[in-house]
């Protein structure tokens, strides 16, 4: 497969970082949510191999946005 | 000074944040206040309320221009530029997200050292053609004799910048078999078989080998950058794997078309950025003014499960929960059908349902309820 480090730096990949279980409960708390109602990212996903994320992270993607400039988006990995 | 702004990140898009920043520039802290915080009150007025039908909105705002798309593809003459399909063909392959559009291309965009260079590019561009041997040789067979020909065209060869000896060694290594004699440009094969239907078969085989370039790409043209910084190559075919890990590309910045390839190669993310992108090129080449906001919705409905999704039957409206919705929307009797047998149960959450048994619907003041606590 492609090295990581080309999958992460593409032009059309955003930023996908994993956040902590404090922050994910905070972000599920914040806008009353449950696991399964966030956006999902499928676990064989090449960004999701690339970070090393497992099944149930979820992930803070910062996205470049033709609307807002920056926009931040979260998917849980299932 | 600065830390004015940074206590409205949270609060107000990076967009207009560097809008205010930019309009307010050389004024006093207090009038900077002022302003971001007049922003801010605007901001919140127009955001999307809950309830709103943004679906609706964002469909009736590309159907109404999507009206004017021309319904045809037409190829231009002339232009050192390949034929993508436009307008509605193109933009029900983006919804519908064929395995392969009808065009496939990629845009692959070099190293900084080669790319300014015209003549580097399209040496570049030449190599990562595929040619089929048929293209630059003849091929004889002989089956009396058991005997196979093949006759090189070295001005065709030239052309791919190949030369005899590649070509020749490429054969051999592609067939695992060593001719049985080279005579000037022809490479004479005798493997020996006994049926004819094996030499058939050894014939087709040689048909199918590539002498040169990567696998899918059938051609590149070498096109300026928009930017004025070089040139860049655009090809027909896709293969995002391999042109990535290719020495001399730049592997940020390549591009491809095909929606299916990039969510595999570079994920979900990446797939979405593409449909959006495609769709907006779509819509811009025709000269149609939507607000990316509805396709950025359209985008994220496809892509919010992991997978990308079709529009449709097979995508994001056959897989709706709701039993009334999919028999709603098409393949009625089936729906009700396996409903019934299955038994199962319609929780008249969704617009449709509610529409069909004759309820309020869960949109906009609609979506309000009275709870107990």
């Amino acid at each position: 497969m492609l090295d990581p480090s080309i999958i992460l730096n593409h032009k059309l990949v955003p930023k996908h970082e994993k956040i902590s279980k404090k922050e994910a409960e905070e972000l599920l708390k914040k806008y009353n949510l449950t696991k399964d109602q966030l956006p999902k990212i499928n676990e064989d996903d090449p960004v999701v191999k690339a970070i090393k994320a497992k099944k149930g992270d979820i992930l803070k993607i910062t996205r470049k946005s033709l609307t807002a400039g920056e926009a931040v988006s979260y998917r849980i990995v299932y | 000074m600065s830390d004015i702004f940074e206590k409205y990140k949270g609060k107000l898009p990076k967009n207009i944040i560097e809008y205010v920043r930019k309009k307010t520039e050389g004024r006093s802290a207090k009038e900077i206040r002022k302003a971001l915080e007049m922003a801010l009150e605007e901001f919140q007025k127009n955001q999307a309320e809950p309830g709103e039908a943004v679906g609706i909105v964002a469909a009736q705002s590309i159907g109404e221009p999507g009206t004017q798309m021309t319904m045809r593809t037409f190829h231009y003459a002339g232009v050192a530029e390949l034929a993508v399909p436009q307008g509605l063909p193109r933009f029900i392959e983006i919804v519908d997200v064929r395995r392969e559009p009808s065009m496939p291309i990629m845009e692959i965009h070099l190293k900084e050292e080669i790319k300014t260079d015209e003549d580097k590019v399209i040496e570049f561009a030449e190599r990562l053609e595929n040619v089929p041997l048929e293209d630059v040789a003849e091929i004889d067979e002989d089956f009396a004799k058991r005997r196979i020909t093949i006759i090189f065209n070295e001005k065709a060869l030239n052309e791919h910048a190949l030369t005899l000896e590649e070509a020749m060694k490429k054969t051999e290594k592609e067939l695992r078999r060593k001719a049985k004699e080279k005579v000037d440009n022809a490479m004479i094969f005798e493997p020996g078989f006994a049926t004819l239907r094996s030499l058939r078969r050894f014939v087709d085989r040689i048909r199918e080998i590539k002498l040169c370039g990567i696998k899918g790409i059938k051609k590149a043209v070498v096109l300026p950058e928009p930017d004025g910084s070089g040139w860049y190559i655009q090809t027909e075919g896709t293969n995002l794997v391999d042109v990535l890990k290719l020495e001399g590309v730049d592997p940020t910045n390549v591009f491809s078309n095909n929606i299916k390839e990039i969510e595999k190669v570079l994920g979900i993310e990446a797939a979405r950025n593409v449909i959006i992108h495609e769709a907006k090129a779509v819509l811009d080449g025709q000269g149609l003014k939507v607000n990316p906001r509805h396709i950025m919705l359209v985008a994220d409905v496809m892509t919010y499960d992991g997978t990308v999704r079709p529009i449709g039957r097979q995508g994001v409206s056959g897989l709706k929960s709701s039993v009334f919705a999919r028999a709603a929307f098409e393949e009625t009797v089936k729906h009700l059908h396996t409903a019934s047998i299955k038994g199962h149960k319609d929780e008249l959450k969704g617009v449709t349902e509610n529409i069909i048994v004759g309820q309020p619907i869960p949109v906009g003041t609609g979506i309000v309820k009275l709870g107990m606590k």
